[in-house]
């Protein structure tokens, strides 16, 4: 399947580089859509590999890569469940959402997140997976999970622990702030930035590069040089599940829920 | 260093450029989310460009509970 239109994503396959663009309204928030037709992607990349050697994650939205988990979904999805099945239902997510997650951090290709605007929670953990970030100067990258009493959910504690020094960490993830793409390239998370507008075109360019080298040689480091952290996520979602079932969690995501602005947890 | 008076003048000045208001509609009190009519989201794409043009990082959780462009250049003031 060198192409796939679906109605949070879509992807396409040219000259070597398979680009997958996140375009779900408003701001690409990752429900059970948008987890159905990763699944659909991870599932191609096997094939994929006969025509590319690199992929790039981008968003077609202006506001941004990735809001981050859709929240309103999480919220009512889990009050129309009983609450013994409420977390099971979510363990269950979680657990799907990590194997998508794993097969694109491992898989045989140069992955290069081209990401914009808001980057957000589950955003920035997908943004993660990828081998390369090149970001637009204005993108903002963000772990807010932990106003609504979470912590991240889809892998990102491990994989910035895997990037970037333990104390950076610690600052996103305690403090819950944002910080813009020229911080971010400061303290490593980032490998290029580009002029406004321009971050999928620096990636085009990027994967024109990669896309270069002996496909073998290119795995062969990938595999020697990113290893997945598969005890780390496990503990993750055991943390992530043992919060959810606190009240507070309910409280923060209603709240969330019956806020009408565009990003409810942002000051 | 800037004084706060200029550095004022200088977030109307970019918010008036960038949001395609005139700069003499803008007083420090506004109230930007009404004035400039934008959300949270454009408020972040704002700091952004405080923080390009002040050359300063200003985590977002200073700005809770900002609403007006003089509080706005103190929060940058104590930054610069």
């Amino acid at each position: 399947m060198k192409s796939f239109r679906g109605k949070t994503l879509s992807w396409t396959t040219t000259d070597g580089t398979i680009e997958l663009a996140l375009h779900r309204e408003p701001c690409n928030e990752i429900g059970s859509a948008t987890l159905v037709e990763l699944e659909i992607f991870a599932a191609a990349l096997e094939t994929l590999e006969k025509h590319a050697q690199s992929v790039i994650i981008c968003s077609t939205r202006a506001e941004g890569f990735c809001a981050g988990a859709d929240l309103r979904e999480l919220y009512h999805s889990s009050q129309a469940l009983p609450p013994e099945m409420r977390l099971p239902e979510v363990r269950g997510f979680l657990e799907r959402i990590h194997r998508v997650m794993n097969t694109l951090d491992a898989a045989p290709f140069t992955t290069i997140a081209a990401v914009h605007g808001v980057v957000f929670g589950g955003g920035f953990e997908l943004a993660l997976v990828c081998d390369l970030i090149v970001a637009d100067k204005m993108a903002r990258f963000c772990f807010p999970e932990l106003r609504l009493g979470l912590i991240p959910g889809f892998g990102g504690i491990p994989r910035l622990k895997r990037d970037l020094g333990n104390a950076v960490v610690r600052d996103l993830l305690l403090t819950g702030r944002s910080i813009n793409a020229a911080k971010a390239q400061s303290v490593g998370l980032v490998s290029q930035l580009a002029a406004e507008g321009d971050a999928l075109r620096v990636a085009r360019a990027t994967a024109a590069q990669a896309n270069k080298f002996d496909r073998d040689t290119a795995v062969s480091a990938k595999r020697f040089l990113k290893t997945i952290p598969r005890d780390e996520l496990r503990q993750e979602i055991d943390i992530f599940c043992e919060l959810f079932t606190r009240p507070a969690v309910e409280e923060g995501l209603r709240k969330f829920v019956e806020s009408t602005d565009a990003l409810p947890y942002l000051p | 260093m800037n004084s706060i008076d200029q550095t004022t003048e200088e977030i109307l000045k970019l918010a008036a450029d960038h949001f395609k208001v005139s700069r003499e509609q803008l007083s420090p009190g506004d109230d930007f989310f009404k004035k400039l009519g934008i959300n949270s989201l454009q408020a972040l794409d704002l700091l952004t460009r405080l923080e390009q043009h002040f050359r300063i990082e200003l985590p977002d959780y200073e700005l809770q509970g900002v609403t007006d462009f003089r509080t706005l250049a103190e929060r940058i003031q104590s930054r610069l």
